[in-house]
């Protein structure tokens, strides 16, 4: 397998690999971002729950 | 044994459900991609009229067709929401949207990179490509108007009407547009001459499905944040074992 | 029962807001001065070759239409929400489509009539043919109605809201996009000399569609606004 011929993509290397590039970026992003909103959510949750103290009761769910 | 799907509708169960399921769409879709990008790249053959360019279709082609899926999967979520006054359907509308956007734009970023080399314009207004750059436009409303109100329940119902009225207006921008194309007399873009060799079908396919399935990954995870923000004052959630550490 | 018949409450919606719009003259002057200087900026900005501004007479003016009508849509609603009558309108028994409805009207003959009676003039402005001038008049009133319809929509979603004008024009102009395409697709069709029956019959058409659906879609979403 001739790698260097592979990533040459025989002259299309920029657009082949500028295309795939973006997208997995996008993905690694996306999920980057979902975590981060996670962590973020959490996070405020036990702020609440320290500012409130440890007998905080909540509405039913 | 008979599954009691109305359980899962409220997002107290939901929540923990989601979290199980996750990674039941997440390796899959991993896997599915290797496999697929494995196929598109070493078994499909060079093409005689794009050459290598062509191999951009393996994900060009598998994020339009999400971002279109994945916009009526929003609405018919939204609507559900509207009609049955479920919490849950409107935050997984909710969920849905960055995920079918970013396809949105996966979709026009690629399709620019194929077009370049193939037609010589880095846009080429193609009627496929300018109705999903609408699409996008359609995605970022829906997006601007859920930020823009405070009101949780308003925010859903309003966001919900505009995404059916969207999807009604869908079909007919498409065909608007591609009415448009052709008295203009711009370019279509074909994907392969004739017939596509049944190597590319495969890793197209394989990669459509790894989209799909990361796509329903990405937003379950996302849609138990939603239910974090939204029931932070309930009971249940500070009880979870995430919150109590 | 009402002695006010659907109509009746038409009328007299449509003669309020143009009523209390002939108070505030500017409001309607400020629409109409935003399309001139836009039709205008376009020139200026590629050229005055008369055989490009041709090419584009009709694209400019649909667009510059489009921005006008958009910029004034806030306006429908905001200031019956304001100050309470709008939640009043709500409570009444009348049917709120026609109310809407009404606004709608009262919105058009404010906002997009002018545009339609002095868009000949700018097209001049373009070295526009006859024909196509005449063109350019039918469509727009064909469609400015249109743009006012679906404006209503987002207009009402939008009610309150920081986003203002801005946030409208979002997410009601990708909706606009086919009248737009149908629009400049028979003025020029008369220029080149080809059928303009399928452009004006599409037109046609969304102007029905709009008509029957977008009163009461916007109708719900003022409620869900307003709740």
């Amino acid at each position: 397998m001739n790698w260097a011929e592979f990533f040459a993509m025989n002259g299309y290397a920029f657009y082949v690999w500028g295309s795939y590039g973006v997208a997995f970026l996008v993905f690694l992003v996306e999920i980057m971002l979902v975590r981060n909103r996670r962590k973020k959510a959490l996070r405020n949750l036990r702020l609440m729950r320290d500012e409130m103290g440890e007998n905080r009761t909540g509405e039913a769910a | 044994m008979a599954i009691n799907w109305f359980k899962y509708s409220a997002p107290t169960t939901f929540y923990g459900l989601a979290g199980k399921l996750i990674p039941f769409f997440a390796w899959p879709a991993a896997v599915l991609f290797v496999v697929g990008l494995y196929i598109g790249f070493f078994v499909a053959p060079t093409d005689a009229v794009q050459s290598e360019a062509y191999r951009i279709m393996f994900i060009h082609v598998p994020a339009s067709i999400l971002s279109m899926f994945i916009y009526l999967i929003m609405a018919g979520y939204a609507a559900l929401g509207l009609i049955f006054k479920t919490r849950l359907s409107a935050m997984m509308a909710q969920a849905l949207a960055p995920t079918g956007a970013l396809f949105a734009f996966i979709s026009l970023w690629t399709g620019a990179l194929w077009g370049k080399p193939m037609w010589g314009a880095w846009w080429v207004w193609d009627a496929r490509l300018t109705s999903e750059l609408i699409l996008l436009f359609l995605y970022l409303g829906f997006i601007a108007l859920q930020a823009s109100i405070d009101d949780p329940r308003r925010a859903d119902r309003a966001g919900a009407l505009l995404a059916i009225v969207g999807s009604v207006n869908v079909p007919i921008i498409y065909f608007s547009v591609k009415w448009w194309n052709t008295l203009h007399q711009g370019s279509t873009i074909k994907f392969t001459g004739t017939s596509m060799h049944i190597a590319m079908q495969h890793a197209m396919l394989a990669v459509l499905a790894a989209c799909w399935l990361y796509a329903i990954a990405v937003s379950l995870a996302r849609v138990r944040s939603i239910i974090l923000e939204r029931e932070a004052n309930t009971q249940w959630v500070n009880a979870l074992e995430e919150v109590r550490q | 029962m009402n002695k006010l018949s659907l109509f009746g409450l038409l009328g007299l919606v449509v003669r309020r807001d143009l009523l209390l719009a002939m108070r505030r003259r500017a409001d309607v002057l400020t629409t109409l001065i935003f399309f001139v200087m836009v039709v205008s900026l376009f020139p200026l900005g590629v050229g005055p070759e008369p055989e490009m501004l041709r090419k584009m007479s009709s694209g400019v003016l649909w667009v510059a239409a489009l921005l006008a009508s958009m910029l004034s849509l806030p306006r429908m609603f905001s200031a019956d929400y304001l100050d309470g009558t709008l939640e009043q309108m709500m409570l009444a028994p009348q049917s709120l489509t026609m109310l809407v409805l009404g606004k709608i009207a009262a919105h058009w003959m404010l906002s997009g009539l002018p545009l339609v009676l002095i868009a000949p003039v700018l097209g001049l402005q373009f070295d526009m043919s006859p024909q196509a001038l005449w063109m350019l008049v039918l469509v727009l009133l064909l469609g400015t109605p249109v743009l006012s319809m679906i404006g209503a929509i987002g207009a009402a979603l939008t009610l309150g809201l920081r986003g203002g004008g801005v946030l409208v024009s979002l997410l009601v102009l990708p909706l606009c996009i086919p009248v737009l395409i149908f629009g400049t697709g028979a003025v020029e069709a008369v220029n080149s000399g080809m059928s303009v029956v399928s452009n004006l019959s599409f037109l046609g058409a969304f102007l029905l569609f709009a008509l029957v659906f977008s009163p009461f879609v916007a109708a719900q979403a003022l409620r869900i606004s307003m709740e």
